[in-house]
């Protein structure tokens, strides 16, 4: 179930979500005392309810330290959950123990930030990959090596890779051989966290056109984290913008991007740089601090620093109020800041 | 699909023969290294003058220990080369025999406390839990006292013997290796391929031997090697007070504790095992960080 409720009509002409979740918690706590009760929580994943559609792009964008990658992990299941419920192709999958997940598993892998740090660097390539192959029942132990010089195409590597060792290759070559691991297991779901804000232009650019091609090709599922808002447009069809462990707005990238709805959206989209020296802009700057994860504040978690904050703000949590389908925005005056054009560029 | 498939293969195939000819001739240049040539002959004559003792030394019954009384002390010459000892033993028979004992029992000693300690560590390290605090606690226990200290009082528990001794050294001895490893291990635990195993479903005792074991497995061979010239040292320490190697028989810790009060006299009695001692280390450090490199893919 998606936060804003669909109603049934709306349920049986929608693509089915491959991925659901319901009011998903994971908090940490910040002291763990040996005796009574911990004081302080730190809350990266705070109340968030979302679908992801079979066969999406659904970006996830946000500051550093908003909770985007514990979200994405909390997903996998590598970090614990305190509350809430993660649906899996309608499998319920956030209880499930570690022998329990095994079969999920291979179907939902990551691919993480830092390409050098993903792979172990006393593996070679087709240790590596062996590894995720030998969870993927259809492909015969025998075949392992022809399997991997196929994977190996797949992200345009050669099969004189196979006996090379991590460091023997460019970060862009690093992250095609976690993108190959990450498909060994011929999953559903791939998460990328930050794939590609380690790399530089040219190959982001190019991990990015892989990324596409093999979505379209083995018709995945993808969760595209990144703090980087105009690659979001290039990549997702649609996108999650996430705020102090909560998400406040999910839109069309391009509807996203031409006309938020959300306040801190509008702020995100106007701090991205516009190369054109003679584009004069106030950048638009976010005054106050980041809330600490650990005491968000109380109502909406964004108004201490919004510039059309009102008094119901501080006190009420906005509802998730839907837009369009599939769409939706937190926030309390979002029709009225729509109608009066305030989130408008100047 | 099914060209695809032949051609999968031969290019697999392909890559695979040019692998083992690659790996092939980097072991050749392994083995041209001077250095790591020369330890390893060290190693092995030291070996074969330990394990073929009674026929390769001058005076084999008094490496064994028979007193000779009337050459006692007498510095290197051309009938005792490397002198003799206070009871007038021939000092290259006495290392020679001696090498039995201590390189053995170093050996002994330093391998088994990290087969003892690394797998504690890497169990501590993986797991902050309550097993794994409590064996850091049961280390931080053993490394409170001097390691000499609770050797000497398991020995005097166990027996005198040489055995015993080596026993009673490996008891206070294994701690430093579960430190240590606890601490690499929690150091790289957190790396992304670690995450990258849990995501792929992989159980405990795989990530560990898998992902973890050889990552931190270099500090632990230089440790091994640091710890050998200590460990015969302290088997040495323990039997100069009669708690380690019994009398007629030597070990060179033992010779050199006897040797060091009259260095200055007799000098040949404390430095000759001492040089060996020396030599023997030296020869597994730079065989050992040969070793090292070559089974090092990440550098």
């Amino acid at each position: 179930m998606s936060a804003p409720s669909t109603t049934t009509a709306h349920a049986a002409s929608m693509p089915r979500p491959l991925i659901s979740l319901d009011r998903l918690h994971a908090w940490f706590a910040y002291d763990k005392p040996f005796w009574g009760k911990v004081k302080t929580w730190i809350k990266p994943v705070n109340n968030i309810s979302l679908d992801i559609i079979q066969g999406e792009c659904l970006g996830l964008v946000g500051e550093s330290g908003c909770g985007k990658s514990t979200l994405g992990r909390a997903i996998l299941r590598l970090t614990p959950l305190t509350s809430g419920t993660i649906q899996f192709q309608g499998h319920p999958i956030e209880s499930l123990n570690a022998s329990a997940l095994k079969p999920f598993r291979p179907k939902m892998q990551m691919v993480f930030q830092d390409p050098k740090a993903s792979l172990n660097p006393r593996m070679n390539v087709l240790n590596i990959l062996k590894e995720a192959l030998v969870l993927n029942r259809e492909v015969d132990p025998e075949h392992h090596l022809e399997e991997s010089v196929r994977l190996l195409s797949l992200v345009d590597l050669r099969p004189e890779h196979l006996f090379r060792f991590p460091r023997e290759f460019s970060g862009g070559q690093q992250q095609r051989i976690s993108i190959a691991r990450a498909l060994a297991t011929n999953p559903r779901f791939i998460v990328f966290d930050e794939a590609t804000s380690a790399l530089d232009v040219s190959v982001q650019a190019q991990v990015i056109s892989l990324m596409k091609t093999l979505q379209h090709q083995l018709s995945l599922t993808y969760l595209f984290i990144s703090h980087d808002l105009s690659i979001m447009e290039q990549v997702c069809a649609r996108v999650a913008v996430m705020y102090a462990g909560q998400i406040v707005e999910v839109q069309d990238s391009t509807a996203l991007f031409n006309a938020p709805r959300h306040p801190y959206t509008k702020a995100l989209k106007d701090a991205v740089p516009i190369a054109d020296p003679l584009h004069k802009k106030d950048l638009g700057v976010l005054k106050g601090e980041v809330p600490k994860l650990s005491s968000p504040p109380k109502g909406c978690h964004f108004h201490p620093r919004c510039d059309f904050r009102q008094d119901l703000c501080q006190e009420q949590e906005p509802a998730p109020c839907e837009t369009d389908p599939n769409s939706w925005v937190k926030c309390h005056f979002h029709e009225q800041l729509w109608k009066q054009g305030a989130l408008k560029d100047h | 699909m099914a060209d695809n498939r032949t051609l999968y293969t031969d290019m697999a195939r392909a890559a695979a023969r040019e692998h083992r000819q690659v790996r092939w001739f980097e072991l050749k240049r392994l083995l041209k290294r001077k250095s790591a040539g020369l330890a390893l002959i060290i190693l092995c004559m030291t070996f074969a003058a330990a394990l073929f003792a009674p026929w390769i030394s001058p005076y084999p019954e008094q490496g064994r220990g028979d007193v000779n009384v009337e050459h006692r002390l007498l510095p290197p010459s051309s009938d005792y080369y490397l002198g003799t000892d206070i009871y007038g033993r021939d000092m290259l028979s006495r290392v020679i025999f001696g090498s039995r004992i201590s390189i053995f029992g170093g050996i002994c000693i330093v391998i088994s406390a990290a087969l003892i300690g690394v797998p504690l560590g890497l169990w501590a390290g993986y797991n902050e839990g309550v097993s794994g605090t409590l064996i850091m606690r049961v280390v931080e226990l053993f490394l409170s006292f001097p390691s000499t200290l609770i050797g000497m009082a398991i020995s005097l528990i166990l027996g005198a013997g040489w055995y015993t001794a080596i026993i009673a050294l490996i008891i206070p001895w294994w701690p430093w290796y579960t430190r240590l490893v606890q601490g690499e291990v929690v150091s790289i635990k957190h790396m992304l391929y670690v995450e990258a195993a849990r995501m792929l479903g992989y159980g405990r005792l795989t990530i560990i031997f898998r992902h973890l074991l050889p990552n931190i497995l270099t500090p632990v061979i230089v440790m091994i090697l640091l710890d050998l010239g200590p460990a015969i040292i302290a088997i040495g320490l323990l039997s100069f007070l009669g708690l380690g190697t019994q009398a007629p028989m030597a070990d060179w810790g033992l010779m050199v504790w006897e040797g060091a009060p009259n260095i200055l006299n007799e000098w040949w009695i404390a430095i000759v095992p001492g040089t060996a001692m020396f030599i023997v280390v030296i020869a597994f450090n730079i065989f050992g960080d040969a070793l090292k490199d070559a089974l090092d893919s990440s550098t």
